[in-house]
C-alpha cells in the first residue's frame, strides 16, 4: 500500500465502523474512487496529508457496503475482495511525495560523462554546480561561497608567455558542504576531479572546459585557485566544473581510467548515498522507469519540503497526459514533456484542474540557409523569403501567440539584445520585388524560373517525427508558394538530420532545428567564419550556413574578452545589427516550454535556459490553501 | 530423431553467425556514430576530442575489425557494456527478458483461451449468427491500431474509472506478484485483444478445414456427438495450424510489443531493442536481437517436435 491509501485508510477507521475483513476492502475502493474523482477540487489538505472529498468516500462506502450485505454466497465477497486488492495501490501518493514525468531517461548519471536534459533535470535534485545561472538569469554560486571578481581581489588577470592574457580565479567552497554520507566536500574533490576531467582516456563530455584550466592550487582544504588560459567576460563561471566525490570515485578511476565511465558509482551503485550532493539523494530505481529520490540528511541548505521525488520516464506523450489525467503523475517537466500545442490543447481541456505554465526561453528556432547554394548566396533571395511568410500568423495559429517572433537569436530577456535592428514583417509586394532583382521573373506554373530556365526551387529539411516542426513546415511551404517558391520538404530522422547532414553540411537549401543557450552566449561556434565544419576539421564547428563576414569575427573577439558590461552592450547591439541584416539564418521564434503543475504545488521557477528548474526544488512547496 | 535435433541445432548455431554479422553490419552503416551526434550537439567539442572519443569507444577501427572484436568477446563469455545504459548488457537485458517474457507469455495464453473455443464455435455454425458476430469482433481485434487501443484502454480504466495504473511495470518499493498483475493488466488485454482476432481467425479455417475430412464425416456416421467429433478427431487436427502460427508469433514477442510498451511505459524487450538500434547501442542491440532470434528459432524447434508428436505419419528423416 501507499501512502495516499494509508491516509484514507485513516479517514475510514474516522468514519465509520464497518468490519475488519470488509475494511480493507473499503479502504482499497475509496482510494479508487479518489483517484477518479475528476475532482475538479484540489484534494483538501489533512494537515500534511491531502484528502479526498469527504462526501464522495461516504457515498462510495455506504454503496459498497450495501452490496456487500444483500450477498448471500461467500463466493462474490472474496471475488471482490480479490478484485479490490488487486485494483488498490499505486498511484500518486500526496504531497509527501511528488511525481514527476518526463519523456527521457539518463543514459547515465555521471555529472561529467554525457550532456542530456534528462540527467540535468535529475541532477538539479542531487548534485550542485559550483557556479550556474539562476531562474532570474543571474550566475550565482551553488557551492561557493562568492564568486570570483576581478574588483574583489578574488580574480587576477594574468600575461601568458603566449602574449594573452588568462585569469586566475579564487573560490571557496561552501564550509558546510557535504556529499551524502557526511564527508565534507574538500579541494581534494576539485583536485580529482580536474584529474578526471583532463585525463584523455576518460571521455567527459566538457573536455573544453578542463583543457582550459591550465593550473590548479590549493590553498587549503576549502579555497582553491584555478587558471585559466583565455580571460573572457564569464571569468567567474566555472558551470560545467561538475564535483565528483574523491573518497569513492578515486579508486574506480585509478583502477583503468579507460574504462571509468562504465564503473563509475553513479552507474553501477547509484544509490550510494555519497554520490549525493544535493537536497535529494537517490533512493532506488529502474533503468528506464523511474528515479525514486528521498531527502538526503546531509544536505546542508534549506530543506526541500517533499519527502519523497519520483520522475517517472514515459516517452509517449499521449501516454504521459494520460498519465497525468489519472493522477499516476502530478506533473510534467517543460523542456521534457509535452510539444506546446498538446500543451495548449491540454490547457484548453483541463485548465481547470492543472497549472500550464508557459515559460518562454532561451530556445531558438530557426531555419539555416545554405549560402554555398548559388540561390541563397543572394541576400535579395534571403530576405525575400523572410518577407514571404507570416511569422506573427504562424506563431498565433499553431502556438496560440506563445513563441514570440524572433528578429535575430538573441532573446529579448537576455540583457544583450536590442530592438534597434532590420526586423521583417510579411510583405509579399516586397518579397516579389526582391526576387525579381534577383533574376527569378519569369513564372510558369506557379513557380518562378530565372534567364537560364532554372526553377526557384528550394528543400527544406527538419527532423522527422517532431509533429511542431512538420506541421510548421506546411504552412511555410503555402506561405512561399505565394511568392513563387517552390518549397520540397524532406525530413530526416534526427540521428541522421543531426549525426550526418547538418554536422557536414549536407542540407541542400534550408534546414529548421533549434538553439538552446545560456544568457549572454557569444555565438563563436555558430557565426565566426573558422567554425564552419568542413573535412579539414572534421566537421567540428556549428557554423553550419557557412557564414563568412570579417567584422562578425572581430566582433565576435572582441566581445569575448571585454569585461566591462558597458563596453560590451554596444558590440552585441552592432552583432545583432550585422546577424539581422546578412540574415545568415532565418529566424523563426523563440520557443517556449509547457509546464504542467497540480494546483496545490507552487514556488518552481523554470530558468528559460540549460540549467534545469530541479536546481531551485528547495522553494517547491504545497500551497498553503492546496 | 536425436540426428534431426543435432541437425537443427548446428543450423540455428550457423544461423545466429550469420544474423549476429548482418545485425553488427547493418547498424555500423546506419548514418551518424554516438561521437558525430555528440559533435554535432557540443559546439565546444573539438577535432581531436571527437577522434580520441572515437577510439576510446572502439568506434574509429574498420567496421569488420570491431565485429570480429565484438564476437572474440562474446564467445570468451563478454557481452561487454550498453553505451545507452552504462550497465553490462546482461544487466541491462535480464529485467526486460523477465518483464517481455511475463507480458506476452500471459497475453500469448489469454489469446489462445480466448480464440481457441471461439474459433472452433465459429467454425461449427459457418456464416451463421454467431459465426457472424465472432468474426465481426476478429476482424474488429486485429485492424484495432495497438496505440489507439493502448490509449483508449488508458483513458477508460485509469483516467475515467481510476481503477488500474496507467502505465509502469510496478509500484515503488512494491515487490508483489498482485503489484505486478496490477500493472499487467492493461498492456495484456490490448495484446490479449489484438493477438486473439488473428488467432480466431486461424482456429476457424483450421476447424472448418478439419470438419470437411473423411474421418469425421466417418465418426459422425458412427454416431460420435458433436462434440465428441469436434473434441476427439478434429481439435488434434487443428492443433498442427495452430502450434504452427504460434511458434511464428513467438518472433514478434520482442519487437512486436514496441508500441504498447511505449504507450504503457513497460520496460520490455521491444522498446530496449529500439532504443539501442536508434542509439547505436551495437552491444546492447546485438545480444538483444541475437536473443530473439534465438528463441525464435527455438520456438520453430519446438513446433517441429510438437507436429511429430501430435501425428506420427510425420517423419524427421533420420
Amino acid at each position: 500500500m501507499e501512502i495516499g491509501s494509508r491516509v484514507l485508510g485513516d479517514e475510514i477507521d474516522e468514519l465509520e465502523p464497518v468490519p475488519g475483513r470488509l475494511r480493507m476492502m473499503l479502504r482499497a475502493t475509496v482510494h479508487c474512487r479518489h483517484r477518479l474523482a475528476p475532482g475538479l477540487n484540489p484534494p483538501e489538505k489533512l494537515g500534511n496529508r491531502r484528502a479526498m472529498p469527504h462526501v464522495g468516500a461516504v457515498m462510495t462506502i455506504s454503496s459498497e457496503a450495501e452490496r456487500l450485505s444483500m450477498g448471500r454466497s461467500w463466493y462474490p465477497t472474496i471475488l471482490a475482495f480479490a478484485v479490490a486488492l488487486l485494483l488498490a495501490g499505486g498511484g500518486n501518493a500526496g504531497p509527501d511525495r511528488l511525481t514527476i514525468g518526463m519523456t527521457q531517461y539518463p543514459s547515465t548519471l555521471n555529472p561529467n560523462i554525457d550532456s542530456m536534459a534528462a540527467k540535468s533535470y535529475v541532477l538539479g535534485f542531487t548534485h550542485r554546480p559550483f557556479t550556474q545561472f539562476d531562474a532570474d538569469w543571474s550566475l550565482r554560486c551553488y557551492l561557493c561561497t562568492e564568486l570570483p571578481s576581478l574588483e574583489a581581489g578574488t580574480a587576477e588577470i594574468v600575461e601568458r608567455d603566449d602574449g594573452t592574457q588568462g585569469v586566475r580565479t579564487t573560490y571557496t567552497i561552501d564550509p558546510q558542504a557535504r556529499w551524502g554520507d557526511g564527508t565534507p566536500v574538500t579541494t581534494d574533490d576539485v583536485a580529482f576531479t580536474l584529474e578526471v576531467g583532463k585525463h584523455p582516456d576518460t571521455g567527459v563530455s566538457n573536455a573544453e572546459m578542463y583543457r582550459r584550466i591550465v593550473d590548479l592550487e590549493i590553498v587549503d582544504d576549502k579555497t582553491f585557485i584555478f587558471e585559466d588560459e583565455k580571460l573572457g567576460f564569464q571569468y567567474d563561471a566555472i558551470n560545467d566544473f561538475r564535483l565528483l566525490p574523491a573518497h569513492l570515485e578515486r579508486p574506480v578511476f585509478e583502477a583503468d581510467p579507460k574504462t571509468y565511465r562504465n564503473r563509475t558509482l553513479f552507474d553501477t551503485d547509484p544509490t550510494n548515498p555519497g554520490l549525493a550532493l544535493g537536497p535529494y539523494r537517490i533512493a532506488s530505481l529502474d533503468s528506464g522507469g523511474f528515479i525514486a529520490l528521498e531527502r538526503n540528511p546531509e544536505w546542508w541548505g534549506e530543506p526541500p519540503a517533499f519527502d519523497e521525488i519520483v520522475i517517472r520516464t514515459i516517452e509517449n506523450t499521449a501516454a504521459l497526459e494520460a498519465n497525468l489525467l489519472s493522477g499516476e503523475i502530478d506533473m510534467v517537466e517543460g523542456s521534457l514533456g509535452l510539444s506546446l500545442d498538446q500543451a495548449i490543447a491540454f490547457d484548453a481541456r483541463h485548465g481547470d484542474r492543472f497549472q500550464v505554465f508557459y515559460k518562454p526561453g532561451l530556445i531558438y528556432e530557426h531555419i539555416d540557409f545554405n549560402l554555398d547554394n548559388p540561390i541563397l548566396a543572394d541576400l535579395r533571395v534571403r530576405q525575400a523569403l523572410i518577407q514571404g511568410i507570416d511569422r506573427e500568423a504562424l506563431s498565433q495559429q499553431l502556438f496560440g501567440g506563445r513563441q514570440a517572433v524572433a528578429q535575430t537569436f538573441v532573446n529579448p530577456l537576455d540583457w544583450v539584445y536590442t530592438p534597434d535592428v532590420l526586423t521583417y514583417h510579411e510583405d509579399l509586394d516586397e518579397a516579389g520585388a526582391l526576387l525579381d532583382a534577383a533574376g527569378w521573373t519569369e513564372w510558369r506554373d506557379g513557380i518562378r524560373h530565372n534567364a537560364a530556365g532554372e526553377a526557384l526551387r528550394l528543400t527544406l529539411m527538419t527532423t522527422a517525427g517532431n509533429r511542431s516542426r512538420e506541421l510548421v513546415q506546411q504552412v511555410l511551404q503555402s506561405m512561399w508558394q505565394r511568392i513563387g517558391v517552390d518549397v520540397r520538404i524532406q525530413n530526416e530522422p534526427a540521428r541522421v538530420f543531426f549525426g550526418e547532414t547538418m554536422r557536414q553540411r549536407r542540407f541542400p537549401a534550408l534546414a529548421m532545428y533549434a538553439w538552446i543557450s545560456s544568457p549572454e552566449n557569444v555565438p563563436r561556434t555558430t557565426l565566426h567564419s573558422q567554425e564552419i565544419p568542413s573535412a579539414d576539421n572534421s566537421w567540428t564547428g556549428q557554423n553550419t550556413p557557412g557564414f563568412r563576414n570579417a567584422r562578425m569575427d572581430e566582433l565576435i573577439d572582441e566581445i569575448e574578452i571585454t569585461l566591462d558590461r558597458d563596453e560590451r552592450a554596444p558590440l552585441w547591439h552592432e552583432l545583432q545589427r550585422i546577424y539581422a541584416t546578412e540574415l545568415p539564418v532565418l529566424p523563426l521564434y523563440y520557443r517556449a516550454d509547457p509546464h504542467i503543475w497540480p494546483l496545490w504545488l507552487e514556488g518552481v521557477e523554470p530558468t528559460g535556459h540549460l540549467a534545469p528548474a530541479s536546481l531551485g526544488v528547495e522553494s517547491w512547496r504545497v500551497r498553503d490553501d492546496g | 530423431m536425436a540426428g534431426y535435433f543435432v541437425r537443427r541445432l548446428v543450423e540455428t548455431l550457423l544461423l545466429l553467425l550469420v544474423m549476429s554479422f548482418l545485425i553488427y553490419g547493418l547498424i555500423g552503416l546506419m548514418p551518424g556514430d554516438p561521437i558525430d551526434l555528440m559533435v554535432s550537439a557540443d559546439p565546444n567539442l573539438t577535432a581531436a576530442d571527437a577522434l580520441r572519443l572515437k577510439a576510446l569507444q572502439g568506434l574509429d577501427v574498420p567496421l569488420p575489425e570491431r565485429y570480429w572484436r565484438w564476437l572474440s568477446a562474446t564467445l570468451s563469455g563478454d557481452l561487454g557494456y550498453s553505451r545507452l545504459y552504462a550497465r553490462p548488457v546482461l544487466e541491462v537485458l535480464g529485467p526486460r527478458l523477465l518483464n517481455t517474457l511475463l507480458l506476452m507469455g500471459t497475453s500469448l495464453i489469454l489469446a489462445l483461451v480466448i480464440a481457441v473455443p471461439a474459433g472452433i464455435v465459429a467454425a461449427l455454425d459457418p456464416r451463421g449468427p454467431v459465426d457472424n458476430t465472432i468474426n465481426l469482433l476478429a476482424f474488429a481485434g486485429f485492424s484495432m491500431p495497438s496505440f489507439w487501443l493502448g490509449l483508449l484502454l488508458i483513458i477508460l480504466f485509469s483516467v475515467q474509472l481510476g481503477w488500474l495504473p496507467a502505465g509502469g511495470s510496478a509500484s515503488i518499493g512494491e515487490s508483489g506478484l498482485l503489484d505486478r498483475l496490477r500493472y499487467l493488466i492493461l498492456p495484456v488485454l490490448t495484446l490479449t485483444l489484438l493477438t486473439a482476432g488473428t488467432f480466431i481467425r486461424f482456429v476457424r479455417a483450421a476447424m472448418l478445414e478439419a470438419l470437411r475430412e473423411d474421418f469425421i464425416r466417418t465418426a459422425r456416421v458412427k454416431g460420435l456427438s458433436t462434440t465428441a467429433v469436434v473434441i476427439r478427431h478434429a481439435l488434434p487436427h487443428t492443433a498442427l495450424a495452430m502450434i504452427t502460427i504460434t511458434a511464428l508469433h513467438v518472433g514478434s514477442l520482442f519487437s512486436g510489443a514496441l508500441v504498447v510498451e511505449t504507450i504503457f511505459a513497460y520496460l520490455g524487450m521491444g522498446k530496449l531493442i529500439y532504443d539501442a538500434i536508434l542509439g547505436n547501442d551495437y552491444n546492447l542491440a546485438l545480444v538483444a536481437l541475437l536473443l530473439a532470434t534465438l528463441v525464435t528459432l527455438v520456438a520453430n524447434l519446438v513446433a517441429d517436435l510438437a507436429y511429430g508428436w501430435l501425428d506420427p505419419r510425420i517423419d524427421y528423416g533420420g
